[in-house]
């Protein structure tokens, strides 16, 4: 299954959705979405809470299972029972609203836990690694700390480079400053920010209006389980078309 | 009255080192009914939380509830008299001795009450913890050995421990068969003493001084495990 290697180049396609839909018991959460993320690109999904933004977004790494149509990623139908799965989230890096972080392993164990358990690197390449990424998100000199020492914003960027450990193709962040302190929102958007410069596929459900304008090369509007507007953060931000976007817009940015 | 506390005195000099030696025994057999017990119960939450199913129907998870259900549901008692008349009868030639099937009995028991400790132990672990670990990759039982583990054995510790001093007490049920733990030492002092009173008071205040500094004792252990 894994031996025919594809490369991806920028700009085609790495996650293609089909048809999704997802329901929980009689709520009816995504109700058909189509939609294509491509390499190097950097999504925003913005819309109003209950809008099926997170669902979509988990959805993607099947943390949420399907009811209705496909997910590819990388060119395979991730929601094919024969597929495995763990194998394609190990290229799927997730960074969740209330981090989850792992507080029974310090700060370095959080990083190399995953890449040394899945034989992706030996002990010491994952401590070289997680050394590098530690200085990189300013968090080195709490190594050896374990999380319930950190602020949310350390703990955060920790479970930021966490993922990063894997390698991973894609990065997908599910409200990632919604749980923090006003004041430690601005380092995790930081970090993000250099994320994305590095060219790394990231789709991103936020509320952060100003931060979706800013690092987005597109931008998702969803409401009542579909994706009801998208274009460039300059279309939707600057001339949105559609009611139901001008409304939330109207009210989330004064 | 003093009559009374003359009599407690004269009973432990003479006797103390039967009490004492049920108390080891007391001890002895809550701990391996604990250990066993754990072993018994961690199987049985596995089986508990399995998926495995036939057109929805969980088998594994039916046994392990039915089991549970019934054992609960049934005295201690009763199950010491059932597994003291039934294993002799079932396993003729393995000739167990008495002791042997009030452990099996109380192990029974035990793994019944202990496997709710785990399971919920391990529902109390919170459920980001095990998406994190998923959505790196790590299949469902590295993240139960990596993540979901190391931490519910924070929840599971001082429950297992106080499981451990319910057995202590419950271990008295098995001097139904003599089984030379303390309360069945009450019972042999008793009838060579024709006294009723006084030795029941001596293996009270046993039964309170071990129950109580080992209640202190996971009391400590919960607040060290709730700081780190």
């Amino acid at each position: 299954m894994e031996d025919k290697k594809l490369t991806i180049k920028d700009g085609e396609e790495i996650i293609r959705v089909e048809g999704l839909e997802k329901s929980f018991g009689k709520l009816h959460v995504l109700k058909g979405i189509d939609q294509v993320i491509r390499k190097g690109e950097v999504v925003s999904v913005i819309g109003s809470s209950g809008g099926g933004k997170s669902t979509f977004l988990r959805c993607l790494n099947l943390l949420e299972t399907p009811e209705k149509g496909k997910i590819y990623f990388e060119g395979v139908d991730i929601t094919d029972k024969n597929v495995d799965i763990n194998l394609h989230r190990q290229k799927m890096g997730m960074v969740f609203q209330h981090f989850n972080v792992f507080p029974n392993l310090t700060v370095e164990g959080n990083i190399t836990l995953a890449p040394t358990l899945l034989k992706k690197k030996t002990k010491e390449e994952a401590k070289v690694m997680a050394a590098e990424l530690l200085k990189r998100v300013g968090l080195y000199e709490k190594k050896d700390a374990y999380p319930q020492q950190l602020s949310g914003g350390q703990k955060q960027r920790l479970a930021i480079v966490r993922a990063l450990a894997m390698e991973p193709d894609v990065m997908l962040f599910d409200e990632p400053t919604s749980a923090l302190d006003p004041e430690m929102v601005g380092e995790v958007l930081n970090v993000i920010k250099e994320l994305v410069k590095t060219g790394l596929t990231t789709v991103i459900v936020t509320h952060e209006m100003g931060f979706a304008r800013e690092i987005s090369d597109r931008v998702l509007f969803m409401d009542g389980g579909i994706i009801v507007e998208e274009g460039t953060p300059e279309q939707v931000f600057g001339n949105p078309q559609n009611e139901r976007t001008k409304e939330f817009l109207s009210k989330v940015l004064y | 009255m003093s009559n009374v506390v003359d009599n407690i005195v004269k009973t432990w000099t003479n006797y103390h080192h039967l009490f004492i030696q049920g108390l080891g025994v007391t001890i002895v057999l809550s701990i391996i009914t604990v250990i066993m017990g754990s072993i018994f119960g961690f199987l049985l939450m596995l089986l508990r939380r399995s998926r495995f199913n036939i057109f929805r129907f969980r088998p594994l998870n039916f046994i392990a509830a039915t089991y549970i259900e019934i054992i609960r549901g049934t005295p201690m008692l009763l199950q010491l008299y059932f597994f003291y008349f039934l294993l002799p009868e079932l396993l003729p030639f393995l000739d167990l001795s008495k002791v042997t099937c009030c452990v099996v009995a109380m192990c029974v028991n035990s793994a019944a009450y202990v496997s709710e400790v785990f399971r919920s132990g391990i529902e109390a672990v919170d459920k980001g913890q095990t998406e994190a670990a998923r959505s790196l990759g790590l299949d469902s039982r590295q993240t139960m050995i990596h993540v979901v583990l190391p931490q519910a054995i924070k929840n599971v510790l001082p429950a297992l421990c106080n499981e451990f001093i319910m057995m202590i007490k419950d271990t008295s049920l098995a001097s139904t068969f003599f089984v030379g733990e303390l309360m069945s030492v009450y019972r042999t002092v008793s009838g060579i003493l024709f006294l009723t009173i006084e030795p029941l008071i001596i293996v009270g205040i046993i039964y309170f001084i071990v129950t109580f500094v080992l209640s202190k004792f996971v009391r400590l252990l919960e607040m060290k495990l709730t700081v780190a």
